[in-house]
């Protein structure tokens, strides 16, 4: 196609809400292509074209804008800038610096007409090389290296698509993101690139090949890491009626989880969240470097006030930037807060454009373009070599949010997240009454990841002979003794607990055990936050063992619970609490109090 | 400069459709003037090449394409603000009323400035997190479920609980206690003027009437006005907060009224709707008013919002309370049943949250045993529940003496703690004190959420 490159022009011919419509253009441009009005500096996204005009969402506001107003065309789609200076950064939904905004209108206020770019130009950056001139070079290709903060290491990689001799490499030194790093020379067509690199959010970037997952995010909740696991590369959903917990979750996931960097889309919730996030963050120190937790992440943002079309771009904004860095080889986790608000931006989008409405008012494309979102997630192989020919693997995890209207799962965008992810934290509005938190349902939530990380896990096992259970087979025996106390349930209501045989007393005795000293954990506690794997193991193995013990007791006619004697029982219930994570020992020593009283009794 | 056009091709409901053949600026006031000198305003809300729509904000009823002449005012919508506006009440637009007569008043106010009703949303980045206190005087609120300065945190009522006498009690009792300046706005929306004339007379009665601006939709006004009128009033609150440094607590009620509204004309624009009739955009439309709350980084005063509404049928799910909760940060219910048992302020405890309360309070703050002791308070009352349930099965006389102790704390802490006088203000250490006294009928050991520091130093047995 041949296009020519001088700049379009057109004008509004109609206005409603965040839609305009402009003639004149219509010949020139091409779907999700750029727009803008030049006066006003207010930046659209072709959304559709008809042969006498097109039909364009703006990014602001169009207050006081009358018809007749020039608009151009930007003749790109939007895109993400890429490079260094992205970590750390708190961007709108098509990446306008949110600080930079603050600097230039200290009264706080999302002015009209912003027109920084994205990234620092005047940021100076060392780059240093490791590959040389003249050398063969292809796509994803590692040239050089920034130091961005003190554990992400910045892979300057040659763009998709391009590959050649390298004609050019600049030499070890400090330079702003577009000075030129590298020429790269193709038949005798020599092409210029610098540090910044753009990438459309709608295009997924390209990688070598998919790999299946096997490795768990860790998340440090326990009800997560050993019922319903997430993997490094896996898809998650959130859903929960308000106040169910769904953003303390995902705060938990941005602290602790061990991917390398998180991108957080805070997509149409609440501002003072936001506020609350970043303070947490910047007073977060990870303790051995006394950084603060910030260098490891990039927010995308877009509060409920914020126009709605900048809303729908976010969720791909922020993919877009994790595929970038994944591309490097780093785990990216996306945490996004929530699809339902998401989901609704494009609804009053497709009903500006008065579209035939699907369900729900909610436009007939929402699963594909869900589907387009979640799809952007896994554990790859990516494109290119490294100097020394390695190549790397890198993963995207993807958690996102669902914010169901009235609580009911069978809404669409819950329906439709369903078909789409591998797991399922169901919150329950219940559970949050009661004060148990995480919220997350045992009955109804689920992972399809356990047999992927069941070999990661039984390498770390803990070996403790009074109780020969790995993660998986703990995994089963708590889905069995809460299942079987679920079934209980309807008997108590009819006979009381205690007219029930023993050994179904055993059952409600252990299932209340591992909620209140398992399932339950404090978000807000120091000590309790994140449980780190080898505490869970423990936790849990000390449970399963008063279960194991309380079957034998049974036979001799007595009851565990009577013989623990409550300051134990206490104390067991509080290990996640009291017991810090590198004191394991204390595990282990209220592990040999407990044998001890049941050895006692066996004597 | 205004130009005057007499072209109305259409009238449904709340909107004209004009013939487009003027320059008009999205968003652009109109005047609509009628023959019988009566002026109502509206504002452009769509418009293409052919045609303008514009929204009225009054009533349309008696507007003919014969009788009316359009002004096109060059201005967006703006309301006037005035430093001098305490003790007043006003409308929809902005201009001064009298209550008992709904007449507009003569004003003497020198207007200060003028601003766009709608705002300009806060950069998230500017937004100081909040944690300093406001004290309500409400045992309940101050002492469960704090209230912080930039928080909203809705009242979700239901018909015939007295969520009017509540809020006439926060709007005269509430302080901070900092001694910066504070005030606060009060904003009926489509409320009835016997509502409107209580609210009057307790703020007269509480001599806290001076420190009250007050914004009041009628219920027989134009239901466009009760669109207007929340932001008129968060319009107003900006600017005392943000520009004259003080403390604004914004009541809004009720905002089911609010609600209602926002369907009429939304089906009046036969826009396609989403559950129970109400738009798609709702969660917009609400995140719009309610994030008019919070504080901005090195400015002194902040708007903290309670708006109160009321849920049909008692039915939580419904489409208001729902798209509220998911906005806000906690909730205030309040229980029929304990309304029925006589007590006031009947809230239901274990189904309210104040989500910024945890960093806000504290020694330095209210006071140590703050946090242990509302926790202690909540989990008390859910076992007391319990208990209740139990004694249907095996009687009062079945229970143990732990059973029979929260037996005692549950009774008092509804009849002592949660109940309390409407015009009785409690500060921080009296509902503390009160709460030690309930959990006082609990052995020690139960008082296992408070750390044993503040046992020793508070606890005192019951004789
Ligand atoms: N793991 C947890 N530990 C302790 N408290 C929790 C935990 N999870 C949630 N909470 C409590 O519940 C409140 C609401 O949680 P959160 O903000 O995550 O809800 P949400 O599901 O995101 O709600 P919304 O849909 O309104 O955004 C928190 O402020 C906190 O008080
Ligand atoms: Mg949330």
């Amino acid at each position: 196609m041949i296009r020519e490159n001088k700049t379009k022009e057109g004008y509004i011919s109609a206005i409603n809400g965040s839609l305009i419509k402009i003639k004149g253009l219509e010949k020139y441009v091409r779907l999700n292509d750029l727009i803008k009005i030049p006066n006003y500096h207010i930046l659209g996204e072709i959304i559709q074209i008809f042969s006498d005009q097109v039909i364009a969402q703006c990014f602001d506001p169009l207050t006081n804008i009358s018809l007749n107003e020039r608009v151009v065309s930007l003749n790109e789609p939007l895109s993400m800038e890429l490079a260094p200076g992205i970590l750390g950064n708190v961007f709108d939904g098509i990446q306008r610096p949110l600080e930079q905004l603050f600097q230039s209108f200290p009264t706080g206020g999302l002015e009209r007409g912003f027109k920084f770019p994205c990234l620092s130009r005047t940021k100076k950056w060392h780059f240093i090389p490791i590959r040389k001139i003249n050398e063969e070079i292809n796509e994803g290709d590692i040239i050089g290296t920034v130091q961005e903060t003190t554990d992400i290491n910045h892979k300057i990689m040659i763009p998709p698509f391009i590959s050649g001799i390298l004609s050019y490499i600049a030499p070890e030194g400090d330079y702003i993101i577009t000075d030129e790093i590298f020429t790269v020379k193709r038949y005798d067509k020599e092409q210029s690139f610098s540090m910044l690199q753009k990438w459309p959010i709608t295009k997924s970037r390209p990688y070598n090949r998919k790999e299946n997952p096997n490795e768990p995010l860790i998340t440090g909740i326990r009800a997560i890491d050993l019922l319903f696991p997430i993997v490094k590369g896996g898809t998650t959903a959130i859903p929960g009626g308000f106040g169910t917990g769904k953003s303390v979750i995902q705060q938990i996931l941005a602290k602790w989880c061990n991917a390398d960097i998180i991108v957080y889309i805070g997509c149409g919730e609440p501002g003072n969240e936001i506020a609350n996030i970043m303070k947490q963050f910047s007073e977060t120190l990870v303790s051995k470097s006394h950084k603060s937790l910030l260098e490891r992440v990039v927010f995308i943002v877009n509060t409920s006030n914020m126009p709605v079309s900048a809303r729908e771009a976010s969720l791909f904004s922020g993919v877009t930037i994790a595929e970038y860095f994944r591309d490097m080889g780093y785990d990216v986790a996306v945490l996004a807060d929530s699809t339902s608000r998401w989901a609704e931006s494009l609804r009053e989008v497709s009903g500006l454009l008065e579209e035939m409405p699907a369900e729900e008012g909610y436009p007939a494309y929402l699963p594909s373009k869900l589907s387009s979102f979640y799809e952007r997630a896994g554990l790859i192989r990516a494109l290119g070599k490294d100097h020394l020919g390695n190549e790397r693997k890198g993963s995207i995890s993807i958690v996102g949010t669902i914010s169901p209207p009235a609580g009911d799962f069978s809404e669409p965008v819950t329906a439709t997240t369903k078909r789409l992810v591998q797991v399922f934290w169901a919150l329950d509005p219940n559970l949050a009454y009661l004060k148990h938190y995480p919220a997350i349902n045992w009955l109804n939530s689920y992972s399809n990841y356990p047999q992927f990380i069941t070999d990661w896990w039984f390498e770390r096992d803990i070996d403790w002979p009074e109780i020969d259970l790995d993660w998986s087979e703990c995994r089963n025996q708590v889905n069995e003794i809460l299942s079987k106390e679920k079934d209980l349930k309807h008997l108590i209501q009819l006979i009381g607990e205690k007219n029930l045989p023993d050994d179904q007393q055993l059952i409600l005795f252990s299932a209340k055990m591992i909620k209140n000293g398992f399932l339950l954990q404090n978000a807000f506690d120091e000590i309790e936050a994140y449980t780190n794997y080898k505490k869970l193991l423990g936790i849990i193995k000390i449970l399963l063992l008063i279960y194991k013990e309380g079957k034998n007791l049974i036979e001799q006619g007595l009851m565990v619970e009577d013989i623990l004697g409550q300051d134990l029982i206490n104390s067991i219930l509080r290990i996640g609490q009291t017991v810090p994570n590198d004191a394991f020992e204390r595990i282990e020593k209220i592990k040999s109090k407990l044998i001890q009283k049941l050895r006692i009794l066996a004597l | 400069m205004s130009v005057i056009y007499k072209k109305i091709q259409q009238i449904i409901g709340p909107l004209l459709f004009l013939k487009n053949e003027h320059n008009a600026q999205y968003g652009e006031i109109v005047k609509i003037k009628t023959s019988d000198e009566s002026i109502r305003t509206g504002q452009i809300v769509k418009m293409n090449e052919d045609m303008i729509i514009v929204e009225v904000f009054e009533d349309t009823s008696g507007l003919s394409s014969e009788n009316a002449e359009i002004v096109f005012t060059g201005d967006i919508f703006k309301v006037s603000i005035s430093k001098d506006m305490f003790g007043q009440t006003f409308n929809s637009l902005g201009s001064p009323i009298d209550i008992r007569s709904k007449n507009i008043l003569d004003s003497d106010i020198l207007t200060d400035v003028q601003r766009d009703i709608n705002g300009i949303p806060i950069n998230p980045f500017a937004r100081e997190y909040p944690i300093d206190i406001i004290q309500t005087g409400v045992s309940v609120i101050d002492g469960l479920f704090t209230l912080i300065r930039g928080q909203k945190l809705p009242i979700f009522s239901a018909q015939g609980l007295p969520h009017n006498k509540l809020a006439a009690q926060i709007a005269t009792q509430s302080k901070v206690v900092s001694e910066e300046p504070f005030v606060i706005i009060f904003c009926g929306i489509g409320i009835i003027q016997d509502e409107a004339i209580y609210f009057l007379k307790r703020f007269q009665e509480s001599g806290t009437l001076q420190n009250i601006i007050s914004f009041i939709n009628f219920a027989d006004d134009p239901i466009i006005e009760r669109l207007i009128i929340p932001r008129v009033a968060l319009t107003t609150a900006e600017y005392y907060a943000f520009e004259k440094d003080m403390h604004v607590l914004v009541i809004l009620i009720d905002m089911t009224n609010y609600a209602e509204a926002l369907r009429e004309l939304s089906s009046a624009k036969e826009e396609i709707p989403s559950r129970k009739g109400y738009p798609g955009y709702i969660y917009s439309d609400f995140a719009s008013i309610y994030e008019r709350t919070g504080k901005i980084k090195g400015k002194q005063g902040s708007i903290t919002q309670i708006p109160i509404l009321t849920m049909p049928n008692d039915d939580i799910s419904h489409p208001i309370p729902d798209t509220t909760g998911y906005i806000t940060e906690g909730q205030l219910v309040l229980s029929r049943d304990l309304h029925k048992k006589g007590i006031y302020p009947p809230f239901e405890v274990l189904a309210s949250i104040s989500r910024l309360m945890k960093d806000a309070i504290g020694a330095d703050k209210t006071r140590g045993d703050h946090a242990d002791v509302s926790s202690q308070l909540l989990a008390a009352y859910s076992s007391y529940l319990e208990v209740k349930d139990l004694i249907s099965i095996v009687g009062e006389d079945g229970l143990n003496n732990d059973q029979k102790n929260l037996l005692k704390f549950g009774t008092d802490f509804e009849q002592k703690f949660i109940n309390q006088k409407s015009n009785e203000t409690r500060d921080f250490n009296q509902t503390l004190t009160i709460a030690w006294e309930t959990l006082s009928h609990l052995n020690k050991k139960q008082l296992i959420r408070i750390h044993p520091s503040f046992i020793n130093k508070y606890y005192k047995t019951q004789v």
